[in-house]
């Protein structure tokens, strides 16, 4: 192992470290968990910067590959064994730096928004053992250590989602994250063992090179495709993806950092990162349920965030959104553009939920002091004209906002940018235009949409003037990750030119991997996809900040001038407003379908139970009861004469018998052995 | 004179037969439970003599392994209930707890 | 030398069990519990079961011995010098233990025990590999079960080594 990996293992374990401490002594630290937790994190993001650095200098990757079971056997020619190890390249060293930085960040502001939580040290346990689980995935060579690592992850924001388990909401949303998730794993498990089958490995590299070889499940593409497609299963129900997506909203229950550090930047990233590893595999046929399925999230989500009133629930709507815009981007083949996406929104994303939760964390206390314990904190409507009350929170957020929207000289423009060029060029190549159409409405929509929460909470009139007068800015500590996470939001971080990322460092590091799959079942090569995305660029360019102004300029107009009446809107347009209100009734559908059929099942089962079964088990006691009867009659007479004759004779032995009973166990063991060595004599 | 099965046997027997003579004579319990080791000791010689004379090497030494981690978890327990007994009775001494008379 | 060797540790084992049962002295018994261990190892040893004969000196005479002993330290009144373990029944006990014994003796020497051919030279070859091998395939299920098992017992053996203690704990704060 090279000594830059084991510095990499060194950033896996050291959140694991955090945990441990924490979870066993963190009780004894009291308010000082926090400052340990962060401490960790504060080392490990220097480790992941390090290696950043160190890698990006270098050509190929970094990989340790050892056999963790060999079953000295052969299967199809292929020695039965499990490899698993760790690898650093360059899209690993990049999530390294976001998980790391993201993380650290996430602890120094939760020093100030947990401050007197009831299980404070257990937050920041469970705050490391996410850390740890992401890292484990975004280090693995292997599905195997992947999958592992995935259900801990699952694990992880189970049990941060529900950090306030007391609350019925959060409890429930913390399990629906769950239960979702796992009906996404399922097809990622199954998709893992399809792979298994074929290749007896699960290392990227010996799937990978086995299927460039020409190897490939059961000798046809269907099949190489349905393993993509089970594998990216997983990425749906990790990323949020429609029919997927139901979870993440409802997690907003968990606290406000979390929702920055898992729903936004991290945990819902993974399934991203799943599907740029499993790139190399996929077929054109996957490609293009990919890119549908993040369009229809990007546009569905989008559609419902217009008309929420929950700040966290608008974001999460958002992330939703921007998450399938993601996966929309790597399934219409631009890789390197849909991982920038990734980055690039990791920080905006987080920044915005951190931000938010600053506004969430002053709303809380101003009412706090007003004794009022039913407005809701988290209602924009409640909120206004915070901007002269909180300077850093909203200069910052009004950074991500832009970046977000897709304003030049942002982070944002630039992979949205992109993306959208992928899209044009994917409908130049296969004639599929309705992508692109989406894309750039969503742009549109996503730029309404977060400028009306941004003019709904902080510019405009507050409504109530004593509570205006309470809110304060936040403390340096959680102000400070949001300047962070602002200035990562401008476009020199990721490419010295303005207006194109593709000449960026970002871009030359984040090569397109080489496809495996066999021509003819692969995507557009990918030297003519880039070619097209270059002519498309400056077009995409022009049409993406249009779309986004008009809606900026729409968002102002409606809320800001108020030329536009939102609530006439609400009301002739009452049916469409309640449907996306109610968020196009998924959870409804869901509950009439998947639920109900599973709880259609469990009755017809406890019908059957209940009247086959028990009218089996009645039955046959009626009939015992009738034969019991007539042999009762018997009993009395004939059984029970010899009954009581032999039980007279019985008392007789017992009375004689009585004598051995000492109730000294080892007076009985000695008869014991006396009737073995009996036993012994017979068989002798 | 070659060492064959039998000798073994009959060294197990006779540490078998001491078990056996510790469990039903002694009072105190804890000796009572180091005959008890004595048998399982006994038992192990047994199950390893069979496996290699009789050829099969590998079984019987598994089912020794087992019997040694019962041996393990039986004296914990057994132990744990010997210290109840001597809180509640304040002596070991298994003639004078006779309670299964009753 | 194998002879020797055997006799050696069968005289050993026997001796110190014999040690064991006849001894007045509980803490005697104890102390000659150690060589009786140490005598089933060795005879192990000659048996081609070198991992066992290491498994029998760590968890019998590192584990068993020392919960013994501690069980002697807690249960013997030392001021009062009870560490005197009387025999009962000792009569019944001897004959029934000498019948046994000889039954064992006529029934080994009698019986034709079946012998693998190949069994002649010992192997000097350590099991210690086959040993864990077996226990993740063939010996999976014991295994776990095995661990269960244990579980349960430490739990068990926590649960009433503690509740007396809790109980008197109430009863003083009474």
């Amino acid at each position: 192992m090279i000594p830059e990996l084991k510095i990499a293992l060194a950033i896996l374990l050291l959140p694991l470290a955090s945990f441990v401490l924490l979870i066993f002594f963190g009780k004894r630290f009291m308010d000082k968990a926090g400052h340990i937790g962060a401490a960790f994190l504060g080392l490990d993001l220097i480790l992941a910067l390090f290696t950043f650095g160190s890698r990006m200098g270098t050509e190929g990757k970094w990989d340790f590959t050892f056999t963790w079971i060999d079953f000295h056997t052969m299967v199809n020619n292929v020695p039965l064994k499990i490899d698993i190890g760790m690898m650093v390249d360059n899209l690993t060293a990049v999530m390294l730096v976001v998980v790391t930085l993201i993380s650290f960040l996430v602890h120094l502001f939760s020093l100030a928004y947990m401050k007197g939580d009831i299980r404070y040290s257990r937050y920041y346990a469970n705050l490391g053992i996410f850390t740890f689980s992401m890292l484990g995935i975004v280090l693995t060579n292997n599905y195997l250590l992947m999958y592992v690592f995935w259900e801990l992850v699952g694990l992880s924001s189970y049990l941060l989602i529900g950090h306030w388990y007391e609350k019925k909401s959060a409890s429930d949303a913390s399990k629906k994250a769950f239960i979702v998730n796992r009906v996404g794993d399922l097809g990622f498990f199954i998709g893992i063992m399809i792979v298994w089958m074929q290749f007896s490995t699960l290392t990227f590299d010996g799937i990978f090179g086995a299927i460039g070889t020409g190897v490939i499940p059961f000798d046809s593409n269907t099949w190489l495709t349905a393993a993509g497609l089970l594998i990216f299963c997983g990425a749906v129900g990790k990323s949020a993806q429609f029919p997927l997506h139901v979870w993440l909203p409802d997690a907003m229950e968990g606290p406000t950092p979390v929702s920055a550090l898992i729903h936004a930047a991290t945990m819902v990233a993974a399934g991203v990162y799943l599907v740029a590893r499993t790139f190399p595999m996929l077929t054109a046929d996957a490609l293009m349920v990919i890119a549908y399925t993040g369009a229809i999230t990007a546009f569905i989500a989008a559609s419902i965030a217009i008309v929420q009133n929950d700040i966290k629930k608008i974001l999460a709507y958002s992330t939703v959104s921007q998450l399938g815009y993601m996966v929309m981007g790597l399934g219409v083949g631009a890789y390197s553009a849909g991982v920038m996406h990734l980055v690039t929104h990791a920080a905006f994303k987080a920044g915005l939920f951190l931000a938010s939760g600053s506004v969430i964390h002053a709303m809380h206390n101003a009412l706090h002091h007003q004794h009022d314990h039913h407005t809701d904190a988290q209602d924009v409507r409640n909120m206004g004209g915070l901007k002269s009350k909180m300077p850093f929170t909203f200069w910052t957020m009004l950074i991500f906002t832009l970046a977000i929207s897709g304003v030049p000289l942002t982070s944002g423009f630039l992979s949205k940018d992109e993306i959208l060029a992928g899209t044009l060029a994917f409908s130049h190549f296969t004639g599929h235009s309705i992508i692109p159409i989406i894309g750039f409405l969503v742009a549109g929509l996503t730029a309404f949409y977060m400028f009306r929460m941004l003019i709904l909470t902080f510019m405009g009139e507050h409504q109530d003037k004593q509570r205006y007068d309470h809110v304060h800015e936040s403390p340096f500590v959680m102000t400070v990750p949001l300047m962070v996470l602002a200035a990562l939001s401008f476009f020199f971080f990721f490419s010295l030119n303005p207006i194109s990322a593709s000449h960026g460092w970002f871009f030359e590091k984040m090569t397109y991997p080489t496809v495996v799959v066999p021509a003819a079942a692969a995507a557009t090569p990918t030297e003519e996809f880039v070619e097209e995305v270059h002519h498309q660029h400056t077009m995409a360019m022009v049409l993406s900040v249009g779309v986004s102004g008009l809606g900026i300029l729409l968002a102002f107009v409606t809320y800001f001038w108020k030329k536009i009446s939102a609530d006439a809107f609400e009301k002739t347009l009452k049916p469409l407003h309640t449907f996306l209100y109610n968020k196009w009734y998924f959870d409804e559908l869901y509950d009439a379908t998947a639920v109900a059929a599973m709880m259609g099942i469990a009755k017809v089962l406890s019908w059957f139970d209940g009247a086959i079964v028990d009218g089996i088990v009645n039955g046959a006691g009626w009939l015992a009861k009738l034969v019991s009867n007539i042999s009762s009659k018997f009993d009395s007479y004939v059984v029970d004469g010899a009954v009581n004759f032999i039980a007279y004779f019985a008392g007789l032995l017992g009375l004689s018998l009585r004598k051995v009973q000492t109730g000294k166990v080892q007076t009985y063991m000695i008869l014991a052995i006396i009737g073995l060595m009996v036993l012994m004599a017979m068989y002798m | 004179m070659t060492i064959t099965l039998t000798h073994f046997l009959i060294v197990s027997a006779i540490l078998f037969s001491f078990g056996i003579y510790a469990v039903i004579s002694r009072r105190n319990a804890i000796m009572v439970l180091m005959g008890i080791e004595l048998i399982l000791n006994s038992a192990n010689i047994n199950f390893l003599a069979f496996s290699r004379f009789g050829g099969m090497n590998i079984e019987g030494q598994m089912a020794a392994v087992f019997v040694i981690i019962l041996a393990a978890a039986e004296a914990a327990v057994a132990l744990a209930i010997v210290l109840n007994i001597y809180k509640r009775f304040h002596t070991v001494n298994v003639d004078e707890i006779s309670f299964l008379k009753d | 030398m194998y002879e020797i060797i055997f006799y050696f540790f069968a005289a050993v084992t026997i001796g110190s069990a014999g040690v064991v049962v006849f001894s007045r002295n509980i803490v005697y018994s104890a102390f000659a519990l150690f060589f009786t261990f140490f005598g089933v190892a060795g005879i192990y040893v000659l048996l081609n079961a070198d991992f066992l004969a290491v498994t029998q000196l760590l968890i019998y005479v590192g584990g068993i011995l020392v919960l013994i002993l501690f069980g002697v330290m807690l249960t013997t009144n030392t001021v009062s010098v009870d560490i005197k373990a009387k025999s009962l029944n000792t009569l019944p006990a001897v004959s029934v233990v000498a019948a046994l014994a000889g039954l064992l003796a006529g029934m080994i020497w009698t019986t034709d025990w079946f012998m693998s051919k190949n069994m002649s030279e010992i192997t000097a070859q350590t099991t210690s590999k086959e040993i864990g091998s077996a226990l993740i395939t063939t010996h999976l299920l014991p295994f776990e079960v095995a661990s269960v098992v244990l579980l349960v017992a430490i739990v068990g053996a926590a649960m009433m080594a503690r509740r007396e203690s809790v109980k008197t704990q109430i009863s003083n704060s009474k």
